[in-house]
């Protein structure tokens, strides 16, 4: 697939480095500035094309023609806009994404469509992450919560804790504990090591365990390696930016949300605005502040300002002043892995969320999406199986009959609305949705190639 | 520094090259010289050498920095010079000393067309045919070629390709994958030559001369099986597809290609260099034809014309194919076509020299500071095409005539120190360092006559003239080797 992405910032050139990985994709990135197209020119074997995005011919030079899609991810959502609106109405590229930023545009639906802004998804980066924390956030304990399937099936990441039912036992003893439940433990990450998970692995406490479940079997199975946690009830949120924002709104009608904004003027807008939150004026690092506010009784602390330094301090404060449970939202993936599962039980990386958001539309056809599992400690893989996969023919074919790279697992099958967990001898079909769980990145490419349609050599 | 990986990739373009042995030994038997035994043996011994260096690290996968592929550039060069002088050694005709065959190699790949070899008529078909296919490879580059076939090197492939084109700019491909540009590449470089060996084979030569110099002339190598080089055939017709093939070879393939996918002749008048390029061609030959005339040299006007624009053009790209040869043309002519040489064709060719663009580049860089003593707070861009050059890659290009001239001289003072006499010296490190052929004095057929310390010194410029100076350099300093 020929992909042009506009905007080589953080989101952009990460999806440029995944896309070109995979053989079949040629990329071609525009940006204005010249080093940062430079130094991704040295890493990734893609085109460069230097330029203002909106302009026909830096489009046209980009090689808009025959390109099948197009990622609009400028900084400026105006700016992605055109550029969609010109590749349509000069090329007629089939595939049109854009990040738009600004709420004021997702409010007014009717602006995207081929009539009116050709723009065939608009990515919300503030929305994703939004829908993220308040995931987590509804179901305690978790660090992390995937989506497959288009829900009916969900990836959960869990510390076991003492008085889970299963810590301290086999595995195996999991069918006897919740029976007829469909639940399947893809990963376990015990003290930085990655540990295979069998039939007789023994769960142990502060394991990081990974499973998948149908979502109704999920409060089943958390139940199983956490004493049962009360829902969240009280909540601080610091930053009062667009995500801290609608987070608030999201939660003011269930739990108790108290939100932290230094700027007077952005926090009196925001307490116009909603209901039930209490918006606080100060610094979220503040010890004073967050004492006097019962930091050491909250639930939930999740830092989202601007600055990823100060999300960190504060949420490393909140920690020690006796927050149950805190996150920080983090740019960089390098500090994200550095803080995760330390002194910060989450870190939210708006990048990788939007990036998976975004491949899972890139990849429409045979791979959906890949997400990779905390710290690097797997990918989860969801695909497609086609029936008119001529050249790798998946479909119809008994789990132990595909021959999968090494490391590579199928979880659970996705069958309508129906999620079976996936034993040796489960027949896949035509339409299932696979997860797939890889132990090595590497395969991601091999396993996709498995489940590639067959139009496409 | 990824030493393994950088082995691996030896390893595995040795294997590669190694298959080029048999092509000769095709030659050999379809001609029935009995000389296929020197090729079969270097055939095998490369072979070896490849697998043995590739084997043991066969399972190394590590993305290829940068300076990865400096290295594999420069070490793969020097390994092709020795490689590809295997079977000259081996051969019994002509006897060559280790010295000898490595110059002959080197020669070849990097498209220099010196020779120390005297007597080519009565040699094997197949020692022929080799010499001209050495300077084929070598040409667009048997690295480029590399990476057009080898998908495993992946994105290590653009360093490479980087460290083996000419030019000062090279971040544009013609595709976003760098081995389907690669491929492009090649496949241009492929219709040309068969273009221009029916050309040959049109302008009288047999099968056997046409191919063997179409090999050379679009690498703008310049070796002939014959003595007597083009001059062999004394035909209009042979000098007139030479010339015209030549010029070709001189302009960028990443033109060539665009010209042809959007089919349309105008694509090279609109690029600058090329441009450049023409005119600079054209108005030397006419300025050479004006003077052969009234020197009285050749007789007719068409003579003079013929000699001057077959000589002009094979100097400036870098070719070195002769017909009656030009130094002893009178006044300054044959100083003259020696500074040609230095300019060379445009990048992205396959001709040596410094290239136009350079030569644009700084012209246009001085100009500017011409119009800037007079106007002292003027904003005065470099502009290419009407597009503003980067300073950066105006200081490149800066540092690369510095760098040039530096190599340049120390090599020439070193040659003169080894007894060789002062014409002598500049014209065969111009000659050598801008990949050309033939020079002036003792050099001016071949370089058999010069001491072997000499040839040494050539040979190193040659390879310092293919890879354009850093490439090589660039491995002599700290910097490259510190972690």
């Amino acid at each position: 697939m020929k992909i042009i992405i506009l905007g080589a910032g953080q989101v952009g050139s990460t999806a440029a480095q995944q896309l070109s990985r995979e053989q079949a994709n040629d990329v071609t990135v525009v940006d204005t500035r010249d080093e940062v197209l430079r130094d991704l020119q040295d890493r990734l074997d893609i085109r460069t094309v230097s330029g203002n995005a909106a302009h026909p011919a830096v489009l046209e030079a980009a090689g808009g023609g025959g390109a099948d899609m197009i990622v609009a991810l400028t900084s400026s959502d105006e700016v992605n806009m055109i550029a969609c609106q010109i590749a349509w109405t000069l090329f007629r590229t089939p595939t049109k994404i854009a990040r738009i930023r600004s709420g004021d545009y997702h409010h007014r639906p009717e602006l995207f469509g081929d009539a009116a802004i050709p723009v065939d998804l608009a990515i919300s980066p503030e929305q994703l992450v939004t829908d993220y924390v308040e995931r987590l956030i509804r179901y305690p304990g978790a660090l992390q919560v995937l989506d497959f399937a288009d829900g009916r099936a969900r990836l959960v990441g869990m510390r076991a804790l003492k008085g889970g039912k299963l810590v301290g036992h086999q595995l195996r003893e999991l069918r006897t504990h919740i029976p007829n439940r469909e639940v399947r433990v893809a990963a376990i990450y015990r003290g930085g090591q990655n540990v295979k998970p069998e039939g007789d692995t023994i769960i142990a406490e502060h394991d990081e365990v990974f499973f998948v479940a149908a979502r109704d079997d999920m409060r089943a199975m958390m139940k199983e390696l956490h004493t049962e946690e009360a829902p969240v009830r009280r909540v601080v949120i610091a930053g009062a930016g667009n995500i801290g924002f609608r987070l608030a709104r999201a939660l003011e009608d269930r739990a108790q949300v108290k939100l932290i904004e230094r700027n007077a003027e952005r926090a009196r807008r925001a307490a116009e605005t909603l209901r039930n939150t209490l918006v606080l004026v100060g610094d979220a690092a503040d010890e004073e502040l967050l004492l006097e506010e019962n930091i050491d009784d909250t639930d939930v602390f999740v830092s989202l300002t601007n600055a990823e330094e100060a999300n960190i301090l504060s949420a490393m404060l909140a920690k020690r002043l006796g927050a149950r449970r805190v996150m920080a939202l983090i740019n960089k993936p390098s500090y994200a892995e550095l803080m995760e599962g330390g002194k910060i039980d989450i870190a939210i990386s708006p990048q990788t969320i939007t990036i998976g958001a975004l491949l899972a539309h890139v990849r429409r056809g045979d791979v959906v999406r890949v997400h990779s599992l905390r710290r690097g400690a797997a990918e989860a893989m969801e695909a497609i199986v086609h029936a008119d996969s001529r050249n790798a023919p998946v479909a119809g074919k008994r789990i132990d009959q595909i021959d999968l790279p090494e490391g590579t697992t199928i979880g659970a099958v996705v069958r309508g609305e129906q999620v079976i967990m996936a034993h040796h001898d489960t027949v896949i079909e035509a339409d299932d949705h696979v997860i797939l769980f890889l132990t090595d990145r590497r395969h991601v490419e091999d396993v996709g190639r498995l489940f590639q349609a067959g139009t496409r050599a | 520094m990824n030493l393994l990986m950088v082995q691996r990739i030896l390893g595995l373009m040795l294997l590669m090259f190694s298959l080029t042995m048999l092509p000769p030994v095709g030659v050999a038997l379809a001609y029935g010289d009995g000389h296929s035994q020197p090729f079969l043996t270097s055939f095998l011994i490369v072979a070896a050498v490849g697998a043995l260096l590739w084997l043991p690290v066969h399972r190394v996968r590590r993305d290829l920095r940068l300076r990865d592929g400096f290295l594999v550039v420069a070490v793969f060069w020097i390994c092709l010079g020795i490689a590809g002088a295997t079977p000259l050694l081996l051969s019994d005709a002509p006897v060559l000393s280790f010295t000898d065959a490595v110059f002959e190699a080197v020669s070849g790949f990097t498209t220099t067309g010196a020779t120390v070899i005297v007597g080519l008529d009565d040699l094997p078909m197949s020692i022929l045919y080799y010499r001209q296919q050495i300077q084929w490879l070598g040409g667009m580059g048997i690295i480029v070629l590399a990476v057009a076939l080898l998908p495993v090197l992946g994105i290590g492939g653009m360093s490479l390709y980087k460290a083996e084109t000419p030019g000062p700019i090279k971040d544009q491909k013609l595709t976003p994958r760098i081995t389907q540009t690669a491929r492009y590449l090649w496949f241009v470089y492929a219709v040309l030559t068969a273009a221009c060996a029916v050309g040959y084979y049109i302008a009288g030569m047999d099968v056997f001369d046409s191919i063997s110099h179409a090999f050379s002339t679009l690498s703008t190598g310049g070796f002939s099986p014959y003595d007597a080089n083009l001059g062999h055939f004394d035909s209009a017709a042979v000098d007139a597809v030479a010339t015209v093939f030549m010029f070709l070879a001189g302009a960028s393939f990443t033109l060539h290609f665009s010209a042809l996918r959007r089919q349309d002749p105008q694509t090279y008048w609109r690029d600058t260099e090329f441009q450049a390029y023409f005119w600079m061609v054209a108005v030397v030959i006419v300025g050479v034809t004006a003077y052969l005339l009234q020197q009285r040299e050749f007789e007719s006007l068409g003579t003079s014309l013929r000699h001057a624009s077959l000589h002009v053009v094979s100097m400036q790209t870098s070719t070195g194919f002769q017909t009656t040869g030009f130094a002893h043309w009178p006044g300054a002519l044959p100083t003259l076509l020696m500074m040609l040489t230095l300019v060379g064709g445009c990048a992205g060719s396959t001709t040596g020299g410094t290239k136009v663009i350079r030569w644009l580049l700084v012209l246009r860089q001085g100009l500017a500071e011409l119009k800037r003593l007079v106007h002292p707070s003027a904003e005065i861009p470099v502009k290419l095409a009407g597009r503003a050059v980067p300073q950066r890659i105006i200081s490149g290009v800066a540092g690369f005539f510095a760098m040039y001239f530096v190599v340049f001289a120390i090599l020439t003072l070193l040659l003169m120190m080894f007894g060789v006499d002062q014409v002598t010296a500049w014209s065969a490190i111009a000659t050598c360092i801008n990949n050309t052929g033939p020079g002036l004095g003792d050099v001016t057929l071949n370089f058999r006559d010069i001491p072997d310390a000499a040839k040494w010194i050539c040979t190193v410029a040659m390879l310092v003239g293919r890879l354009e100076i850093f490439a090589l350099v660039l491995l002599l300093t700290p910097t490259f080797w510190r972690r």
